[in-house]
């Protein structure tokens, strides 16, 4: 899942000050599952920024509404009669909803209320961590099933770098060292002479390098 | 064509079967040439080549090959460090190119430490590709004259190829696997990390050897003398991948006030010693940061001088 945390209250305030009628906008997707963009935290944000307001003295108008998905056309087209009555919209869906918003309502002053960190999962109770990094050409089959792509700070495809200690990355003790897991895991499976091979340098076409992406799939297109 | 890959002086002394000696130098912060110049004073003559670092720690520097060019011009060899953290595929290979246009003859390619550890931890890293690949590159386009994408070189670089190798990060038992895939990929000379821990390094020695990795390479043991027992501690703690014993640590305070740099440098030339005599030790790296006036006598006493004039 895409993965996201919320931004600090002090600077959505900060972004909607000027405004009265705010509409807190969830989605049911990503941000749901790692708790931070739901119905339950719309409610607890839009609560917030009426406490602000009233600490403020300002006479806020705060709606709530979650939709379905924010990255889906059909369910960002039930805002229509919705987005005309507020004055900004905080949207607390991963970076694409606020440009899904922005995109179907020209109009319309739309806010990112979060974060939009990584892809990744939970490794345990209130824990994310980064798995992909979206690379557009899936390697993580050479290294063991682990991406050295996504989760070496160095990006390495050919081993571990010196910095390597007790199973940490160099740059900092709570950060794994993927390519220790790797060695461990390919050893473990009687296969260390495939990470001894050379791994030629990879074409960053298929990444973000090559400009912003897009892809179509002509079956599906109507 | 020569009987040499590059006809660098260094590869000229280890092909000679010199026990080579190499330095090293970090680049000023700033446009000071005559930091530069000084710590060069130093090291001629002294040294067969001298490591000019690339923006070392993740700290700004003047650029390695600029510094390099200033060696040339006060009549030392440098070894020009590349990292893979700063520079793109295309910015690496200009690079490359320059760098030999003026003289640069040795090229040593690492992966380079994270921005994290620098004075410009906010910006962005490159790692287009990383060491393994820098050295596959430089060979190819110094035995095959071609491009990383297999164009044509008009005149292509000829480098003599220096990679690095920490035998002390983990995991151990891979380290001198991805040795043989350094050499493998086109490395003629390693330098080591620091050495500390020789047992340790021993060990690691017997299985390059055992592999048969020091008849295809020349591997240079690193060696950097503590000044204090306060850097001993630093580089015991706080650097990832160092080794230092608690005995080294314990040598040092024992050798009192005042004499602890003396105690360091006598470990070092200890050090150099064994490594003289090691199997698969073809000479020693010496790194005295920000030490270089202390080279001389480091090279003296440890029998290095005079230099061999091939
Ligand atoms: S190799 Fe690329 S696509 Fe596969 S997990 Fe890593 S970053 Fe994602
Ligand atoms: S310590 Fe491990 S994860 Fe960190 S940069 Fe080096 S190889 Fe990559």
């Amino acid at each position: 899942m895409i993965v996201a945390e919320q931004k600090p209250i002090r600077e959505l305030v900060e972004m909607v000050k000027d405004f009265q009628k705010i509409l807190v906008l969830g989605c049911k997707g990503c941000v749901t599952v790692c708790n931070v963009g739901g119905a339950k935290e719309v409610g607890v944000l839009a609560s917030a920024l009426r406490i602000w307001g009233r600490k403020t003295g300002r006479d806020l108008q705060v709606g709530e509404h979650t939709l379905e998905r924010q990255c889906d056309p059909e369910y960002i087209e039930e805002l229509r009669g919705i987005v005309g009555e507020y004055d900004a919209v905080i949207s607390i869906a991963c970076g694409v909803g606020p440009q899904f918003v922005s995109e179907r309502y020209p109009t319309a002053r739309v806010f990112p209320g979060v974060n939009t960190k990584f892809m990744g999962g939970a490794v345990a109770h209130g824990i994310w961590s980064e798995r992909c990094a979206g690379c557009g050409q899936c390697v993580v089959h050479y290294f063991g099933g682990l991406c050295p792509i996504a989760r070496c700070s160095k990006s390495l495809m050919n081993g571990p770098c010196g910095g390597s200690a007790d199973g940490r990355c160099e740059i900092h003790k709570e950060v794994e060292c993927i390519w220790d897991t790797i060695v461990r895991k390919m050893t473990e499976q009687g296969r260390l002479n495939e990470l001894i091979e050379f791994k030629p340098p990879k074409s960053w076409t298929t990444a973000r390098d090559g400009g912003p992406r897009s892809m179509i799939r002509e079956e599906l297109v109507k | 064509m020569s009987e040499f890959k590059s006809g660098s002086n260094l590869e000229k002394v280890l092909k000679a079967g010199h026990f080579a000696f190499t330095g090293e130098c970090g680049p000023p912060q700033g446009a000071n040439l005559e930091v530069l110049k000084e710590k060069a004073r130093h090291l001629k003559g002294c040294v067969d080549a001298v490591n000019v670092t690339d923006n070392q720690t993740a700290v700004v520097r003047m650029s390695s090959w600029a510094a390099s060019l200033v060696l040339i011009q006060e009549g030392l060899e440098p070894n020009y460090q590349m990292v893979c953290r700063d520079r793109n595929r295309l910015a690496m290979q200009s690079d490359i190119l320059g760098a030999y246009a003026h003289g640069i003859r040795n090229m040593l390619c690492l992966s380079g430490d994270h921005q994290k550890f620098g004075n410009h931890p906010e910006s962005k890293n490159v790692f287009d590709i990383d060491s393994m690949q820098l050295i596959h590159m430089v060979k190819e386009m110094r035995d095959q004259g071609v491009f990383l994408n297999g164009q044509e070189i008009d005149e292509a670089p000829r480098m003599f190829i220096g990679a690095a190798s920490n035998p002390f990060a983990d995991p151990f038992e891979f380290r001198v696997h991805r040795l043989a895939k350094k050499v493998a990929a086109g490395a003629d000379f390693i330098q080591t990390q620091c050495i500390y821990n020789m047992p340790k390094f021993k060990e690691f020695m017997k299985q390059a050897v055992d592999m048969g990795l020091t008849e295809k390479c020349y591997l240079l043991a690193g060696v950097t003398p503590m000044k204090s027992v306060g850097m001993a501690r630093y580089m015991a703690t706080q650097v990832p991948g160092m080794d230092v014993p608690d005995e080294l640590i314990k040598r040092l305070k024992g050798a009192g006030k005042g004499k602890v740099a003396e105690e360091g440098i006598k470990f070092a030339l200890e050090q150099i010693e064994e490594f003289r005599e090691m199997e698969g030790v073809a000479g020693v790296h010496l790194m005295a940061i920000e030490w270089e006036h202390r080279v001389p006598e480091i090279a003296e006493r440890a029998g290095m001088l005079p230099r061999p004039q091939i």
